[in-house]
């Protein structure tokens, strides 16, 4: 019988469900030895916000019922898996890391849980995050933070933090999160796992409690890029309760991992190797392009040169579309609210000062400014068309290249409090991720070292619209090489 | 100083935030550091550069199509549960901090 001392290090997708469908497992025992390993580990990483027990033991059992049946598990068939807190689960609480949120519990599941339960997953809890997928380091929880799990002192990164964490340390097998500058893949890289940003549109977001409307994406975090193509091909396509999510083919994008890449044309741009780059992630990097000219790639310069210009348009759009979509947080429907008011005015006030956190409002704050009268011009509608020349950059290089390589941060993850009271500091941890958030283009974060304290680095690949396939492809040959 | 302490009070109020007099100095430091930094946007000559909402009527899409036909896979018949049934009324008023039976409770709007 599995225990908690079960070796969960080397479990990727593909092996839970061999071993639950040919019954060397079972479903049940693999979520509790999940369950035993967050025991364990949790009290000091904190990534789980809240565990759903009983709705995954209740999956386990119907998984493993199929496998006693003989019947064919489908692709996450007895997975365990952990879903960022910003993505509903009907049910369960689902908080988006705000205290605004604390008893909300959703009447509906978010499509891509859906579909991932649909595909056998087991859903073992939601994952710590910062207040509505606001900040860089995972600090911005309203609960606690996230620690990483290679270095207690660091930052996991963030948005999904706890997301990347549980990956990282082996507390669930795969995990959705959310990225609108950069959440899924930067995290990624501070823990060490595999971090896809699909297209825009490619994936529901039907369930995701909106932070910034035109970015935010949903993808997952895995210990391999197969596994991330295995959930990418679960939850993508069109959804009817999306009408943002497009109506285009998914193809089959783990029978398409092993083609070989040979001949593929990969863009450096030296906007991405500039001031600000640390010596050891540059070094790292380098050594990744050079793997992937080994492997038969062509490496060719590309110049995104718009790049120095992504942090502020980023900045002014994702904060103008929040400061809209948190108006709904006002103490009515399903907020917190707060005690002993006397108007509507003065609850829709003080129900959001004491739910929201500081980052929340500072962002809140400068996008209202951003749109309000006489500033519309100068900042929400320039960033708008910066925007465009961001995306031209991008347009202008693939005609050129198949996928362009970049480092994910240009640091490792830094210590807890070091940026948290400088949010300029804190943003620029976004430099290299959040142009394709911008452009809604896909990108992956894939391990490619570690500095000299140990700490994981990671390397991005992105690409063009909808081909998630090439960069699945050339993130799983520099993987295997 | 882009930002001055009126406008951080004018803003906040545009935002339903009620902040206190620490927040508001936070916010002034902060709004003005970010802002001066947003500034390097003007560098950009954009008069004829157009602006961009969304990617989504870029990409992925039937070229051959025209404006709103280009989004047609995205609209639906206007009929009464059309994509899925409401949300069970108890469900959802569930969540409200203040609710009776039929409807959200909220303070008095209107004085008599």
């Amino acid at each position: 019988m599995p225990t908690a001392n079960m070796d969960l290090k080397f479990l990727t997708i593909d092996a839970v469900r061999t071993a639950v469908q040919e019954r060397k497992t079972t479903a049940q025992a693999l979520a509790e030895a999940h369950y035993a390993r967050i025991q364990q580990e949790d009290g000091q990483i904190g990534a789980f916000l809240t565990l759903s027990k009983e709705r995954a033991l209740e999956q386990a059992d119907r998984i493993d019922r199929m496998a006693a049946e003989g019947k064919t598990l489908p692709a996450l068939g007895g997975v365990p898996v952990g879903i960022k807190d910003v993505i509903s689960t009907r049910g369960v609480r689902t908080t988006a890391g705000s205290k605004i949120l604390e008893n909300y519990i959703p009447p509906y599941d978010g499509t891509a849980v859906a579909r991932m339960e649909a595909a056998g997953a087991v859903v073992l809890g939601k994952m710590n995050c910062d207040e509505f997928a606001m900040g860089s380091s995972n600090e911005n929880s309203a609960y606690h933070p996230v620690r990483n799990p290679r270095d207690l002192s660091r930052v996991p990164g963030g948005s999904s933090g706890g997301s990347a964490a549980a990956v990282a340390a082996d507390m669930a097998v795969v995990t959705l999160g959310s990225d609108t500058g950069g959440s899924i893949r930067q995290p990624a890289s501070f823990c060490g796992v595999v971090g896809l940003m699909p297209t825009y549109g490619r994936v529901s977001r039907y369930g995701l409690i909106a932070f910034a409307s035109s970015l935010d994406h949903i993808g997952p975090l895995a210990k391999t890029v197969k596994d991330s193509a295995i959930v990418l091909r679960t939850i993508a396509g069109r959804d009817p309760m999306d009408s943002t999510s497009a109506d285009v083919a998914v193809p089959d994008y783990v029978g398409e991992l092993d083609k070989p890449v040979r001949g593929m044309k990969l863009g450096v741009a030296k906007e991405y190797f500039s001031e600000g780059l640390d010596d050891e992630v540059r070094q790292a990097v380098e050594a990744a392009i050079d793997k992937l000219k080994a492997l038969g790639c062509d490496v060719v310069p590309v110049s995104l040169p718009h790049t120095p210009y992504a942090i502020p348009t980023y900045y002014l759009i994702a904060t103008a579309e929040a400061s809209s979509n948190l108006a709904r947080y006002d103490g009515v429907r399903y907020s917190r609210r707060a005690r002993g008011v006397n108007t509507l005015s003065e609850m829709y006030r003080r129900s959001r000062d004491e739910g929201l956190g500081a980052e929340v409002k500072r962002r809140i704050m400068l996008g209202t400014y951003a749109l309000s009268a006489g500033y519309y011009d100068a900042y929400y509608l320039k960033a708008q068309k910066v925007r465009t020349l961001l995306t031209r950059d991008f347009d202008e290089a693939f005609r050129k290249v198949d996928a362009i390589v970049t480092p994910t941060s240009p640091t490792a993850a830094f210590r807890l409090g070091e940026k948290s009271n400088d949010p300029l500091a804190m943003y620029l941890a976004d430099i290299y991720t959040v142009t394709a958030d911008l452009a809604g283009i896909p990108g992956i974060s894939v391990p490619c070292g570690e500095t000299k304290e140990k700490l994981p680095i990671g390397l991005q690949i992105l690409g063009k619209h909808f081909a998630e396939s090439t960069i699945l492809r050339v993130a799983h040959a520099y993987e295997q090489a | 100083m882009k930002v001055t302490d009126q406008d951080v009070v004018y803003v906040a109020e545009l935002a339903n935030l009620e902040l206190t007099e620490e927040e508001r100095a936070g916010m002034l430091r902060d709004l003005n550091s970010i802002l001066e930094y947003v500034d390097r946007l003007d560098e950009l000559d954009t008069s004829e550069v157009p602006p961009m909402a969304q990617v989504s009527d870029r990409y992925g899409m039937d070229e051959a199509k025209q404006g709103s036909a280009r989004f047609a896979y995205a609209s639906r018949e206007d009929v009464v549960e059309g994509l899925r049934k409401s949300l069970p009324r108890e469900e959802v008023l569930a969540n409200a901090p203040d609710a009776d039976e039929e409807f959200f409770r909220v303070p008095k709007v209107i004085e008599r």
